[in-house]
């Protein structure tokens, strides 16, 4: 049996406050007034101006860009992440069956091909992607915020391990009943993946609700902008300002986190497992 | 270490279909996006690299390496290179030790696991720009709790104005942010560890701390390996929104990293050869760094 120790405990508890308190700093302070923080400081006291303060920054135009609600705003971001998640799913499903499921020419460099994407992040390649998408005329349209991030090969990386774990047997059975490769995909392999994909489909909007530099070069039209923009938009218009709107920059701030918190405390299991089974 | 059945490389497919066209249509989406928005730029990157771009958009004269020795020449870029390998040195080292110290302490207690688990994964998701926002208020030098905090000790601090000080709020947030992906990935090896080996290990050794280091630390070098290069990258990389968001576009006087050099160089400054020098500095760094992890990934799956 093991004792109880309070060390321990307080090394958890001081670890959890470090990682959470700045978060209810911000969810508590967008209840108050922007002067009252001003003079007193941020809040660990809850205050009366939340319900005031969220309705203007959901609603109200120009409350900080001129042209943009911030319920736009969070359907963007929410087209964003769903986008990216589905899109993400369908392209690297296929591909890693293709790649694991058949014998053929060229897989080998393809499958070099498609892995070598795994080497270089967006960042560094900004500028050019940057001046394709603009010779492409995708800038400012939904798919060229979403497409061009699918470029990486992570899901397909996850999903050949997956396929790879799968029993030989089942193909060999599904074979002998007379199933061919679209058959054995949509009525078998697609089925069994469901926790895979439920895991990957998460993880995937997490990343995609979260995107920051790409959009915010894509989107030059405030109607495309995302929250993540408009953090980027409501802190630059401070410049100069006598006492700036923190109640309304906090929250945005808690506008553009509540999914992204709220889908990792609720699927928490599923989260954790997608993230340390599938090694990035 | 020995192979056991649940790391073992799963084995290639015996059976497999042999159709000569069909396996073009699955892999068709995938292969098309990665040559349009993956190597095409890729490849736009390099090529520009080598020509000096006109400003006004009068044509591109080729210049061979200039750009290059331009960028590693100068003492501006050699400076954020070395603020650079700083920050990425120090936000690992935190952010790697602090999420170790906790998943240790976390796998260790009966009552209230669960409570805290959730409590130190939950922000995990929140994204570097917010993240970047809150960090801001906090060290704001009017209103944050930190600033004030600093300020009973008689420390004066300036976040924003002073070079340093901005560097230890950007640190703070960066490793704050990490923290709870490593804390993941620690208490997920830990759990991992036989219920024998951690039985055998209470009994044989002296003290906890002779256990942590003979037991524990050994089994969790794979994890360390692989984190430490995710933790690089995301150091380099990720923490682009967290510097956007802190040093509000004046990066004059603040701590700023490479990529945060290269996307002003490119977008603010309109050099575009430069910037692409620089990129392509970038990607050899990125790559070799993930090369190494691949390499250690494979060991970790066929050694378990």
């Amino acid at each position: 049996m093991r004792r109880f120790r309070p060390l321990d405990h307080l090394i958890l508890l001081l670890g959890a406050a470090f990682l959470l308190a700045p978060v209810l700093m911000a969810f508590l302070s967008s209840t108050h007034a922007a002067a009252d923080i001003h003079m007193n400081g941020l809040y660990l006291t809850p205050g009366t101006e939340g319900l005031a303060t969220y309705k203007k920054v959901l609603t109200q135009k120009g409350g900080f860009t001129g042209e943009v609600t911030g319920a736009r705003m969070a359907l963007n971001s929410l087209i964003l992440g769903l986008g990216f998640a589905l899109g993400k799913l369908i392209v690297s499903m296929l591909a890693a069956y293709g790649l694991v499921y058949f014998r053929f020419r060229f897989a080998t460099p393809i499958f070099w091909g498609i892995f070598t994407t795994l080497l270089l992040p967006l960042e560094v390649r900004i500028m050019p992607s940057y001046q394709v998408m603009s010779q492409l005329g995708a800038l400012n349209t939904t798919w060229g915020l979403i497409v061009p991030l699918l470029a990486s090969a992570t899901g397909t990386f996850y999903f050949r391990q997956f396929f790879k774990s799968v029993p030989d047997e089942l193909l060999e059975a599904a074979r002998i009943d007379g199933a061919g490769p679209w058959r054995f995909f949509a009525g078998i392999l697609v089925p069994l993946s469901r926790p895979m994909m439920a895991a990957i489909f998460i993880i995937m909007f997490v990343y995609g609700w979260n995107q920051y530099l790409w959009p915010m070069l894509m989107t030059t039209d405030e109607r495309f902008f995302t929250l993540m923009r408009g953090i980027k938009t409501i802190l630059q218009v401070w410049v100069g300002s006598q006492i700036p709107d923190y109640n309304e920059a906090f929250a945005l701030a808690v506008l553009a986190m509540l999914p992204p918190l709220g889908v990792v405390i609720v699927f928490q299991r599923l989260f954790v497992k997608g993230l340390t089974e599938s090694d990035k | 270490m020995t192979a056991s059945p649940q790391t073992a490389a799963p084995p290639a497919k015996q059976a497999q279909f042999d159709h000569r066209w069909t396996p073009w249509a699955f892999v068709a989406p995938q292969l098309l996006i990665v040559a349009i928005f993956f190597y095409w730029p890729s490849v736009q990157a390099v090529t520009s690299s080598f020509y000096l771009e006109d400003p006004f958009g009068f044509g591109a004269s080729f210049v061979g390496l200039d750009n290059y020795r331009e960028a590693l020449g100068s003492a501006e870029y050699r400076q954020i290179a070395g603020f650079t390998a700083f920050f990425a040195a120090t936000v690992t080292a935190l952010a790697l030790g602090l999420g170790l110290l906790l998943a240790v302490k976390a796998d260790a207690v009966l009552r209230g696991a669960g409570a805290y688990k959730t409590a130190l994964i939950s922000v995990y998701a929140i994204a570097p720009p917010v993240v970047g926002l809150i960090g801001m208020m906090m060290f704001d030098m009017h209103i944050g709790p930190f600033t004030r905090a600093a300020a009973l000790i008689g420390w004066d601090l300036k976040v924003g104005i002073d070079y340093w000080d901005t560097a230890i709020a950007l640190i703070t947030v960066a490793v704050w942010k990490q923290i709870p992906y490593n804390f993941i990935f620690f208490l997920s090896g830990l759990q991992a560890v036989p219920a024998a080996v951690r039985e055998a290990a209470r009994i044989d050794a002296t003290s906890r701390w002779r256990q942590f280091r003979d037991v524990t630390l050994p089994l969790l070098a794979p994890t360390a390996f692989f984190l430490l290069v995710i933790n690089i990258t995301y150091a380099l990389f990720d923490t682009f929104g967290i510097i956007d968001v802190m040093v509000k576009d004046k990066p004059a006087n603040n701590p700023i990293t490479l990529v945060y050099k290269v996307y002003l160089d490119g977008f603010k400054g309109n050099d575009i050869g430069g910037s692409s020098a620089q990129s392509v500095i970038l990607m050899v760094v990125v790559a070799t760094l993930t090369l190494a992890q691949f390499r250690l990934i494979e060991r970790r799956v066929h050694y378990g």
